[in-house]
């Protein structure tokens, strides 16, 4: 029996299905801790549907436990236990639940990194250590954050529901935010090793579940695909030796057909909906980037131009000069990105010193890989940017 | 219900409005005021003074003292509040999307401790 295995999994279900029972985010963790705490006991092997048997348990534990305490609190939450008309329901439907626990955790009035550190505890089932891990904070802070975090839901009275449909495309963008950031710490990370393929793998999880939930809002197909289409290259994108390879040189053959497919269907639905936005023109760029066997970047620049009107930021000025310098050369990709302020960003002098050294301009190319060198905090990338250096001086 | 504050948030180094504008900032919020009254979430409503007005009485071994002026000198000062009575926070972040617009001011929202905790 692997426990660690259904820890993962169910760990967030349950604590989503116990906190509408309780009413209290933190008792319902406290009683799912102790439900697996006896489940390591008991189990002789793994009952038919582990999360039902998890969520009863847990029900039960909170029920002796309400009991035993004598506060106005504690009898009002076993009141609402005992009348509840609905009993724990089977693991399968409490996708509802899970659903409320997003935006709750999500919710605006949380700071950024309490909502992804909340999501990801939450939701994802992560320990401290390993969400500390990913943001490059230390473990108290993380700690502490969740504890503030889920303090405020109760004594702020942040509301444990999907919101309505008025306020839905606002705490949707929160929603999305959230799961876009933890991919892309996956994808990228912030130090240490290029990828973290279990935050990857959990961000792809909860899109997801979010697009099981939500089939008609095209934005959350839209980065469904995106990050489908991302993670199938993700195999191509180390060499043997650990080393980032680029996007021209990778082994297509290595890419994940299966999912390019699914996403490559996904856009195809966006489409059909008509309503496009970010994550679904991004998810499109990466659809021509995996269709055939080249890309066409005639094409790729024509979204980065719909991209550049949905949201004119820096950071997609800087992409869409990549495209720029595909289709009408270096030059005038070098226009496009002068004056663009990104402070602390290595990918804007990275771009600047290879369209340099396209030009034949190597000394200023060699001047951009050294700012860019000691801005990049990934290990990977460093290397990856010390060899372009080295081969120009 | 659970009751809180939204409290405006006044940048008193910024001249004052002039009067047809001030009036007019007043019609504003006193619409929204008749709005929550009308929803039954109304508690309380009211403008103060600038905090020049203020005085602080401090507690010091067992006596106080008297100072002029208000407790901590920032450029943000509370402005005037109002105390509504709703089920919950996303409903208290309504009328205080509601209350920034009229006034034109950030609204701080803060929930009153629970009585039953």
């Amino acid at each position: 029996m692997d426990l660690d295995g259904i820890y993962r999994a169910e760990y967030g279900r349950c604590v989503a299905t116990l906190t509408r029972l309780l009413g209290d985010i933190s008792l319902a963790e406290e009683a799912v801790q102790d439900a697996f705490a006896t489940a390591v006991e008991k189990w002789a092997e793994t009952p038919p549907n582990p999360g039902a048997w998890i969520v009863t348990a847990a029900r039960n534990r909170a029920i002796d436990r309400l009991r035993r305490e004598s506060s106005r609190e504690a009898r009002h939450a076993q009141a609402l236990l005992l009348h509840s008309q609905d009993e724990p329901r089977e693991v399968g439907p409490v996708r509802d639940d899970q659903l409320r626990m997003i935006f709750t955790c999500c919710h605006p009035a949380l700071s950024p990194l309490a909502r992804t550190a909340l999501t990801l505890r939450l939701i994802g089932g992560l320990e401290v250590g390993e969400i500390a891990r990913a943001y490059l904070v230390p473990e108290p802070t993380v700690a502490q954050r969740i504890v503030r975090a889920k303090k405020k839901i109760r004594d702020a009275g942040i509301p444990y529901r999907v919101p309505g449909s008025g306020e839905l495309p606002d705490r949707l963008d929160s929603v999305l935010t959230v799961l876009y950031l933890i991919f892309n710490e996956g994808y990228a990370s912030t130090s240490g090793d290029l990828l973290r393929t279990d935050l990857c793998v959990e961000a792809v999880r909860l899109t997801r579940a979010l697009a099981d939930l939500m089939p008609d809002e095209p934005e959350v197909i839209g980065l469904l695909a995106l990050l489908l289409l991302t993670e199938a290259r993700r195999p191509a994108r180390v060499g043997p030796s650990g080393e980032l390879v680029v996007l021209a040189e990778q082994d297509r053959s290595s890419w994940n057909r299966e999912l390019i497919a699914e996403g490559h269907e996904l856009v195809r639905r966006c489409l059909r909906l008509g309503r496009p936005g970010p994550y679904q023109v991004q998810a499109a760029i990466n659809a021509v980037h995996t269709d055939g066997e080249s890309t066409d970047w005639t094409q790729v620049l024509a979204l980065y131009d719909q991209l550049w009107r949905l949201t004119p930021t820096p950071v997609v000025a800087l992409n869409r000069a990549v495209a720029v310098a595909e289709v009408h050369g270096p030059a005038a990709a070098l226009a496009a990105i002068e004056g663009l302020d990104l402070p602390g960003y290595h990918h804007l002098p990275a771009t600047r010193a290879n369209l340099l050294s396209r030009l034949g301009r190597t000394s200023d190319a060699v001047a951009a890989y050294d700012e860019a060198i000691a801005l990049a905090t990934n290990d990977t990338e460093r290397a990856f940017l010390r060899a372009k250096r080295a081969v120009l001086s | 219900m659970r009751q809180y504050l939204l409290a405006v948030q006044l940048d008193e180094s910024e001249r004052d409005a002039p009067e047809e504008e001030f009036l007019a900032m007043l019609a504003r919020t006193g619409k929204v005021t008749d709005e929550m009254k009308a929803a039954g979430s109304w508690v309380f409503v009211g403008g103060l003074e600038h905090s020049d007005v203020s005085t602080v009485v401090r507690p010091e071994g067992g006596k106080t003292t008297i100072t002029d002026g208000p407790f901590a000198e920032t450029k943000e000062q509370l402005g005037g509040f109002w105390v509504i009575q709703v089920d919950d926070l996303d409903q208290a972040l309504a009328w205080a999307e509601k209350c920034a617009l009229a006034c034109g001011q950030p609204i701080e929202v803060r929930p009153f401790g629970d009585p039953s905790r």
